[in-house]
């Protein structure tokens, strides 16, 4: 481990001359981090070795830890003999009407509570963030009874309406607008802008970066839910890609390498996002605990 | 991103019918407020229907539900509390409740020592801390349908990577998911790896907001590493220990889709947690009612640890919230 001038940088940040023992301690630290990096590493390497096994080599006892050659017969199957494509494509649809229905009621929303006086508003806030309290598990039932009455079971709009607007987006985006400068807007107000063209043309061009944390999180939400589309759609060219891939596991057990193709599908959008958007996931991350 | 409070709030002008302060000046009266009435419901109407219409209503609707008998197809029966009565005595529920525990136990603790721990190692700036940081992070998007998938495969019994490792270095397999004493404590291991993210993100961010002049300061008074972590750096993290926690358990609590996608409940029901039992009886056995109850039940439960956490910590005097 070669102690880089950045290292050195640091360390005489401290007030520290760089002796020897210090050295070795911050090289340390890669054997701790480098063997937990593989370990968190280690699932998906499993996932994308098995995806690309030849079947009948993942039922091998004991199975081999690298498959002896690269087959694409679990992609192939995946796609062919799976409705993989029509739940990829309703996912992307749930997805993309949550994600763009999220980023404008709540930015209204958020922007009506931060900035815009009216009767109500501080009431109305306050029932807002009180329902994130509330778990959805308590809503499933009553909301499932509603949905089955309005016709809505059984369609992609039962996946994708719990997940138009949200208590924590509102909450985010009028944090964000009360942290902006109001004389931006009391100038364009000076101007003669009135509040829908103050908001949209000055507020919400600021706001990409809150636009971008509501999104991921949407994206993340509505994506990776799993026990709302289970109970609301039971027709199998209507899952979501969640639910398709949980449904393998009574119908596909053991075709580990069609199970992993699955999974690689699944997952590989939202790995590829986080890559290029690192950012504004951990950004998104710190202000949630999505998932559980 | 900056969680200011109210720092750029308009200063409200004293005008009688204005309570639009300095952004705007209009005539006064009534039509002003009216207009400014109807501005800001079109602003913030259409998403408060939505949610208020889909958690207010049904939370009112489940309660109701919750005392009477129904299937969903025949007339409700108003019951009561029975549902309740018979809840706390059903022993599957009560079994349900157990597991629930089992896991909460399993997992908070070590998701919170994780989180810190993973935290502490990747706030450096040492060479590869981007690759680290990035391999730690990304199990986070991976949802609970895909980890639970990849579970079944890594601890199978037979085909599992895990087993296999066991295998090469002579020691006994293990039964993991399929043994009734091992299933939960994979499935904590695995909702370890889709979560440590979480709360090394949110101490990572509270290390970096401790200045560093604080432990440089203790560094130099003679302190050692540790005594400087355990002194100065850890009584800072309190607050930020209290939120995760409580967010942790409320989490855990809620406990489904990893149960759903490794073990169904099983085996021999030993991960059937609350959640699980309420979908099961809701959704499978369509008892609307005990369902309700049930979900009741748990949001009750949640409510009173949490505020049972905010209390302990006020004591403490950490503020968390």
């Amino acid at each position: 481990m070669g102690t880089t001038v950045r290292e050195l940088s640091a360390s005489t940040r401290l007030a520290e001359p760089p002796s020897p023992r210090r050295r070795r301690r911050i090289s340390g630290w890669h054997f701790v981090l480098a063997p937990l990096a593989l370990l968190f590493m280690t699932p998906f390497v499993q996932m994308l070795l098995a995806a690309l096994a030849p079947a009948e080599e993942l039922v091998r006892f004991p199975p081999p830890f690298i498959p002896s050659r690269l087959s694409l017969d679990g992609i192939a199957s995946l796609f062919r003999d799976t409705g993989i494509l029509r739940w990829l494509v309703n996912s992307t649809i749930v997805s993309v009407i949550a994600i763009g229905a999220h980023l404008v009621l709540c930015s209204l929303a958020g922007y009506g509570f931060a900035r815009l006086h009216f009767r109500g508003r501080d009431f109305g806030f306050i029932a807002i963030v009180a329902t994130i309290m509330i778990p959805t598990q308590l809503l499933m039932i009553p909301t499932y009874i509603m949905f089955s009455r309005l016709g809505l079971i059984d369609t992609l709009a039962a996946a994708f309406v719990p997940w138009l607007a949200s208590a924590f987006g509102i909450f985010l985006m009028r944090q964000f607008f009360l942290s902006i400068p109001v004389e931006l807007e009391e100038a364009a107000a000076l101007d003669g802008a009135n509040k829908w063209q103050t908001f949209l043309r000055v507020v919400l061009p600021l706001a990409k970066p809150a636009l971008a944390t509501l999104a991921i999180f949407t994206l993340l939400g509505a994506w990776n839910d799993l026990i709302w589309p289970l109970v609301a759609i039971n027709k199998e060219n209507l899952f979501t890609i969640q639910l398709g891939i949980a449904d393998f596991q009574s119908t596909r057990r053991t075709q580990w390498s069609l199970l992993m193709a699955g999974n690689v599908v699944a997952t590989a959008p939202l790995i590829l996002f986080f890559l290029f958007a690192q950012k504004h996931f951990i950004a998104t991350m710190t202000m949630t605990g999505l998932k559980g | 991103m900056a969680t200011t409070t109210e720092p750029a709030s308009p200063p409200r002008t004293p005008r009688p019918g204005s309570r639009q302060g300095r952004i705007e000046p209009r005539p006064r009266g009534r039509s002003r407020w009216v207009r400014d009435m109807l501005e800001g419901w079109s602003f913030v109407g259409p998403a408060m229907l939505i949610i208020l219409g889909l958690s207010v209503f049904p939370a009112l609707w489940a309660f109701v539900l919750s005392l009477q008998k129904w299937n969903g197809f025949a007339t409700p029966k108003f019951i009561g509390g029975a549902n309740y009565a018979r809840l706390v005595t059903d022993s599957e529920f009560i079994d349900a409740v157990v597991h629930t525990a089992v896991y909460v136990i399993l997992f908070v603790p070590a998701s919170v020592l994780t989180g810190l721990f993973l935290a502490v190692a990747l706030n450096r700036n040492i060479r590869f801390i981007g690759v680290y940081r990035t391999a730690i992070f990304v199990p986070f998007v991976a949802s609970a349908a895909a980890t639970g998938i990849l579970s079944t495969y890594l601890f199978s019994p037979q085909y599992g990577l895990v087993n296999n490792v066991l295998r090469v270095l002579g020691l006994p397999t293990q039964g993991w998911l399929e043994d009734p004493n091992q299933a939960m404590i994979v499935i904590a291991i695995m909702s370890l790896w889709g979560q440590a993210a979480f709360t090394t993100v949110i101490y990572l961010a509270a290390l970096q907001d401790i200045p560093s002049e604080l432990v440089e300061s203790a560094r130099i008074d003679g302190a050692s590493r540790w005594k400087a972590f355990w002194y100065v750096i850890w009584p800072q993290l309190g607050p930020v220990t209290v939120f995760v926690t409580i967010w942790q358990v409320i989490g855990a609590i809620q406990l489904f889709d990893l149960v759903y996608t490794t073990t169904r409940g099983g085996p021999l029901d030993a991960t059937k947690t609350i959640v699980y039992f309420l979908w099961e009886k809701a959704f499978k056995n369509l008892q609307f009612g005990y369902g309700s109850a049930a979900a009741y039940l748990l949001f009750l439960v949640t409510l009173l640890i949490t505020i049972g956490m905010v209390i302990y910590a006020r004591r403490k005097n950490l503020e968390a919230f």
